[in-house]
This record gives structure tokens, sequence and C-alpha cells, in this order.
């Protein structure tokens, strides 16, 4: 048992150098990747939008809420919106004077409310098509709701999508890829026709009709993004596995008898992940994009859900609201641009062979 | 080579019936069979189960009258078979809206997406092509760097977006009036004008269209072909080239382009379904009676047999381009084809 531990010690020994030279022992791949992602200023300016969205996602109910977070009202101290959570988990109630409430025409009450006091689905027939103004920073919508919220609470969507769709694609790209690659010959042959005929696919007109046929539900379209949008990372990784499998490290697991799959999963993933990584982050690019193009054509989305795509969808109709077409827009386009950024950067670290190439 | 042509047409017959099985089992995967869709006039309502239920007896007779028509009662793989024999005949069945057939509804609209989507592939090699020469031959000057800037952000512009601003700012509207908002030709046209008046008015319509579905192929293109270039500029029969006293534009022009031009074919292939894809977006934003509109109409009306046939012809559509830039790359780099008999 020992002298098995001491030789996959000595297999892990063999790794093969990677494009980055270790500066110190005991580092970690990842933080020399970090350590040189961070000299790219334009790539850390991606980072930052990112997290600046994963923020604004996760915190959307503090920063667009019709609810107060403070609120002094019949001598009583309330703090609604952390309220609203313990309510949502069966943790408290309402008070009865505070069910139902319009807390902003509560009177004599003390209240401070987030920076945008609207909820997405907050609808005010009295104000439709507002241009831009102090009250509604990016107008409202024919409906009269606030545009700033509805995109503050989209970027929840576009977060998601990363997650659940990326996530899909990396699971059954990564397994089909590593089978490709590690086996090669006939299975290799059976999962390459499968890439081909994924490519040969209209992959858009397959989403459009798969979700026009299922029930709307954001969640089963980013299931159907995903998958429908693994064939790049399978590629890549198929490629990678094609490669490491014949190094001398690889030759000796097998010639010690590790199983296949802990070869493939635990000695060649690690080193293969560099340029799936790399098209991981572009895929999320890609989900965004594919989603936002999705609600725009209305397909696949609840209706009265407002996503970035759906606002912009009103858009094309209401030519006037410039406003309608701007803020979402630029919103899907700062965000694929900074997915991008950040996937560019993490090429240049990663696979300096790649350079250059989009 | 003709060793090659047969090797990737019979690789192309698993591809075909992958393709195919993925269109039919999609069909298949529709709640409710594609009798029940049509009772329901394929206009959605087999979902909320619309046929209302004092008429239930006789929906019920058509239905099974249906089913055989259609051979619904036969096993699946038998109706496959059936779908494909008769797909081989360009029979793709009448459309559940009108009744009227498939194939001609998609015949009427095919010149217009050609046109469009052969307009932009011209537009993006024109373009694309070009800039990267520059950007390769003047690589790290400050027009390299600032091409390079340009593409990778018009590279994450999204086409709706773009197509969004394009109608609200320039498309008459509340600010400018530069180009028509929607169709291919003006209200007013008619087959009396002067074939300059014609064709004037038709580039007119069609330019915003072709741009903007183009923008993002010419940027990835341009980028490719930059790195292209510059790989084959790095390469020893460049600096023999060179070094035997060959004018640098005629190393440039003959003996790198050359080289560099071998990948660009094969990316043909991969703009192709991306185009397919656009054309749907653009030509519902712009009215335009081409085969994206008519998908996108079939697939809010659940026309199924409409929709499975231009998905079905769309797939075919790829895999002939893939096929043919696969063979062009055998014709202008013959290892290819040496290499695969290996």
């Amino acid at each position: 048992m020992s002298s098995m531990q001491s030789n996959t010690a000595s297999v892990e020994a063999m790794r093969p150098e990677t494009s980055l030279t270790h500066a110190a022992a005991g580092e970690g791949l990842w933080s020399n990747v970090w350590k040189q992602f961070r000299r790219d200023p334009i790539a850390l300016a991606g980072l930052y939008v990112v997290c600046i969205l994963v923020t604004m996602a996760l915190f959307a109910d503090f920063l667009a809420n019709d609810k107060p977070y403070y609120s002094f009202y019949k001598g009583k101290i309330y703090f609604p919106i952390f309220r609203s959570y313990l309510v949502g988990v069966g943790l408290a109630h309402w008070p009865a004077e505070l069910q139902n409430v319009d807390f902003k025409k509560l009177e004599g009450a003390t209240q401070v409310f987030p920076p945008v006091p609207y909820r997405p689905g907050n609808i005010d027939l009295l104000v439709p098509y507002e241009t831009p103004s102090k009250k509604h920073w990016f107008g409202t919508d024919k409906l009269g709701r606030d545009i700033m919220a509805g995109m503050i609470h989209g970027s929840r969507i576009s977060l998601s999508i990363g997650f659940v769709a990326v996530g899909i694609a990396v699971i059954i790209g990564v397994i089909l890829g590593a089978l490709a690659g590690y086996f090669g010959s006939w299975v290799d042959l059976v999962i390459s026709r499968l890439f081909e005929i994924m490519l040969s696919i209209p992959t858009f007109f397959l989403l459009i009709t798969v979700a026009a046929l299922l029930p709307p539900s954001i969640f089963l379209t980013m299931t159907i993004i995903g998958l429908t949008s693994w064939v790049g990372i399978a590629r890549f990784a198929r490629n990678e596995f094609l490669r490491i499998r014949n190094l001398d490290y690889v030759t000796a697991a097998i010639a010690l008898g590790v199983s296949n799959r802990k070869i493939m999963f635990k000695h060649i993933l690690p080193n293969a992940l560099a340029p799936v990584i790399v098209s991981v982050v572009l895929g999320v690019a890609g989900a965004i994009l594919i989603e936002s193009s999705l609600s725009f054509l209305g397909i696949g989305v609840p209706a009265e859900l407002v996503t970035w795509g759906s606002i912009l969808h009103e858009a094309s109709s209401a030519t006037f609201a410039w406003w309608l077409a701007v803020f979402p827009g630029a919103a899907i386009f700062v965000t694929v641009l900074a997915y991008y950024l950040v996937g560019e950067g993490l090429r240049e670290v990663l696979d300096p062979r790649l350079r250059g190439l989009r | 080579m003709g060793r090659y042509i047969v090797q990737r047409l019979f690789l192309l017959i698993p591809t075909f019936v992958g393709v195919t099985l993925v269109g039919f089992l999609v069909m298949h995967l529709a709640p409710g069979d594609p009798a029940e869709l049509r009772a329901a006039g394929g206009l959605g309502g087999a979902r909320e189960g619309a046929i209302s239920r004092n008429k239930q007896g006789g929906v019920d007779e058509a239905l099974s009258q249906w089913r055989k028509q259609y051979g619904l009662d036969r096993p699946l793989p038998i109706q496959y078979a059936v779908w494909l024999k008769n797909l081989v005949t360009l029979n793709f069945g009448e459309s559940f809206k009108d009744n009227q057939s498939v194939w001609n509804k998609i015949i009427e609209r095919v010149p217009v997406t050609v046109k469009l989507n052969v307009l932009s592939l011209l537009l993006v090699y024109l373009i694309a092509i070009p800039l990267g020469i520059y950007s390769a031959t003047h690589s790290n000057s400050l027009g390299d760097q600032i091409t390079t800037l340009v593409a990778f952000v018009l590279f994450a512009v999204p086409l709706i977006w773009a197509a969004t601003m394009a109608i609200v700012f320039i498309c008459g509207g509340d600010f400018l009036y530069l180009f028509p908002p929607a169709g291919l030709e003006s209200l007013d046209y008619s087959s009396h004008w002067s074939l300059w008046r014609k064709l004037k008015d038709q580039a007119w319509h069609i330019f915003l269209p072709v741009v903007l579905l183009s923008y993002d192929g010419f940027a990835g293109l341009s980028r490719y072909m930059r790195a292209s270039m510059l790989e084959v500029m790095g390469q020893d029969f460049v600096q023999m080239a060179r070094a035997k006293g060959l004018q640098e534009r005629v190393v440039i022009f003959k003996h790198v382009l050359r080289n560099s031009l071998i990948p660009q074919v094969t990316i043909l292939a991969s703009i192709l379904p991306g185009l397919i894809g656009g054309s749907v977006i653009i030509e519902t934003i712009f009215s335009i009676p081409g085969l994206g509109q008519l998908g996108y109409e079939s697939v809010l009306a659940r026309d199924y047999p409409t929709v499975l046939a231009l998905f079905t012809v769309s797939a075919i559509l790829t895999l002939v381009g893939i096929l043919i830039s696969d063979l062009l790359l055998a014709v202008v780099d013959p290892r290819i084809a040496f290499g695969r008999r290996q």
C-alpha cells in the first residue's frame, strides 16, 4: 500500500510543466494564474465589472425595493426588507397594520428607502413611458414600471444563466470530451460525429423551437441553452485529453494499473482545465447573449418576468422611448464585454499558444 | 483526393441521420401529438386544452383519422423511416396554419434569406481580410491596436441591441430617418420603375440588415486573419523569400497571404449557422419576409410541419457548407487529404 502511494506521488511529480513558470515551491497553479492575471489592467477591469454585477444580483432586493430598509411607524421600529425575507421562509409574519400596505403611502411614518424605491413588477399606470428623471432614473415602460428596478433584478437572470446553462454545458462537454480524447479510436469517432451533429444543427432555431413548445420558464430555458452549447467546451477538452493522454506520466499511471476513471478525472483533468476554463468564461457570455435574444423574441420566458431582453423588446414597438433601448442593451453589452475581457485575460495567462485569436 | 471525398461523404451519413433524428424527436417532445396540434388549428391551443368538451366526440373521431393519415398509430422507428422517405422526396407535408404545401412556403422565402446572407458573407470577407492583412503587417502599431480594440468591442455588441438602437435612432421614430424601419422595398414600389431606381430602393432597404448581420462576423474573422498572417510570417520560408531579395509587397501578397487564407475557408462553415440564427432576429425586427421570419412565426403558431422542415433544411444547408469548406480545404492544402489516408 505504501509503495502504491509513493508511486502515485512520483506520478504527480511527473506532471508536465505548464506554460507558467512556478515561482516558488508549494505555490499552486491558480495562485500563479491570479498573479499574472492581476498584471493585466483591462482583464482586471472586466473582473471588477463581473464582481459588481454579481453583487448587484445578490443584493437586488436591497438596491431596488418598494419596501424601506427602516420604518418607524406608530411607535414601533420595523426593518421591512429583512422582515420580508423572514416572512418568505415562514419565520415571521407581518403585523396586521402592515399587511399588504404600500409603505410609500404610510402616513406619519419615518422611513429609509433603497436608492431605487420600486420593484420591477410595480405597475403605475399614471406614469407610462416617463423619460428618465429624478424619480425614475432610467424612465418607465408602458405600464409605468421602473426600468432601473427591472434592470437590477434582471441581472439575477444573467447571473443564474452563468451558473445553470454553463454548468450543464461544462458537465456534458468535459465528460464527452474526456471520453473521446482519452479512449480515442471508435469512441472518438462516435463522439466526434456527435460534435458534428451539434455543430450542423441550427442551434438558435432548435432553441426557439424547444423553448416555444415547453411551458415558459426561465430555468427550463437555461437548461436548454446548456444542453445545446457544450460543443465548444467538449472540443477543447477532447484536444487537451488527446494531448495529455500521450504524455509519459499517463503512460506510467496506466502501467501501474490505475483505473481509467481515476486517470481521466484525477490525473488528466486538472492539467486539461486551462483551455476549458477559457471556453467556460466565454461560454457564459454566449449564454447571456442567447438568453437575451430569446427573451427579446418573447420565447421561453414568462410574460410577467422583466429581463434585459424583454425591456429591449418593448423599445422596438415604442421607438420614441429611447431609454428602453439604450439602458438594457448597454447592460447586456457591458456584461458580455466584461466576460470576454476576463476570458481573454485568462487565455493570455493560461494558453499563450492561442494568443491573438479573438 | 477521390478517396477523401468518398470518405467525407460516408461520414456525412451518420451526421445526417443524427440531425434529422434530433429534429424528429423534438417533434415528439411536444405536449400532444401532431394530430392534436392540428386539431387546435396549430395555434398553441393544444397545451391549454382549447378543444371544448362538448365537441370532444367529433374531435376524437377526427383525431384518430388524422393519426392514421399521418401514420401516428405506427411505432416510432417506422414513423421516422416514413418521415425520412418523405424528406428525401422533398415532401414536407402541409402547414397546420393554412394547409399550404410547406415546400412551396419555404421556396418562396429562400431568395430573400439567401440574398441577405450572401451579401453579409461578402461584406464580412471584403472587410475582414484587408483589415486582417493591415493589422498583421502593422502589428502592434497604433492602427493595429485600434482595430483590435474596435473588433473586440464590436464582437461583444449584442445583435438585438444594435438592431433596436438602429430602429430607434436612425429609422424614423423621433430621431433620424436615414433608413427604412421595415421591409425590403418601399410601399409604392412598382415594376414600372427604372432599373436604377429599383436597385437604389432595394439597396437602401437591405443596407442596414446586411451590416447588422455581418458586423460580428467581420470582427471575429479579422482577428483570425491577423493571427493566421502572423503565424505564417514567422515561418522560415517567408524569411527565405525576404532573404532572396523579394519586395515586401510580393512576400506579403504572394507568399504569406495565400497560405494564411487556408484556415479562413473553414471559418466559412462556422459562420453559416450563426447567420441563420441571426436571420431570425434581423428578419423579425425589420419585418423581412425570409426564412428566419417564417421560422419565428411558425414557432409561435406551433406550425409543426413548417418548423420541422425549416429546421431540417437549415441543418442540411449547414452540413453542405461544412462539406464544401472541408473539400475546399483539401483542394488548397493537399496535405489534408493525404494525411487522412494514413
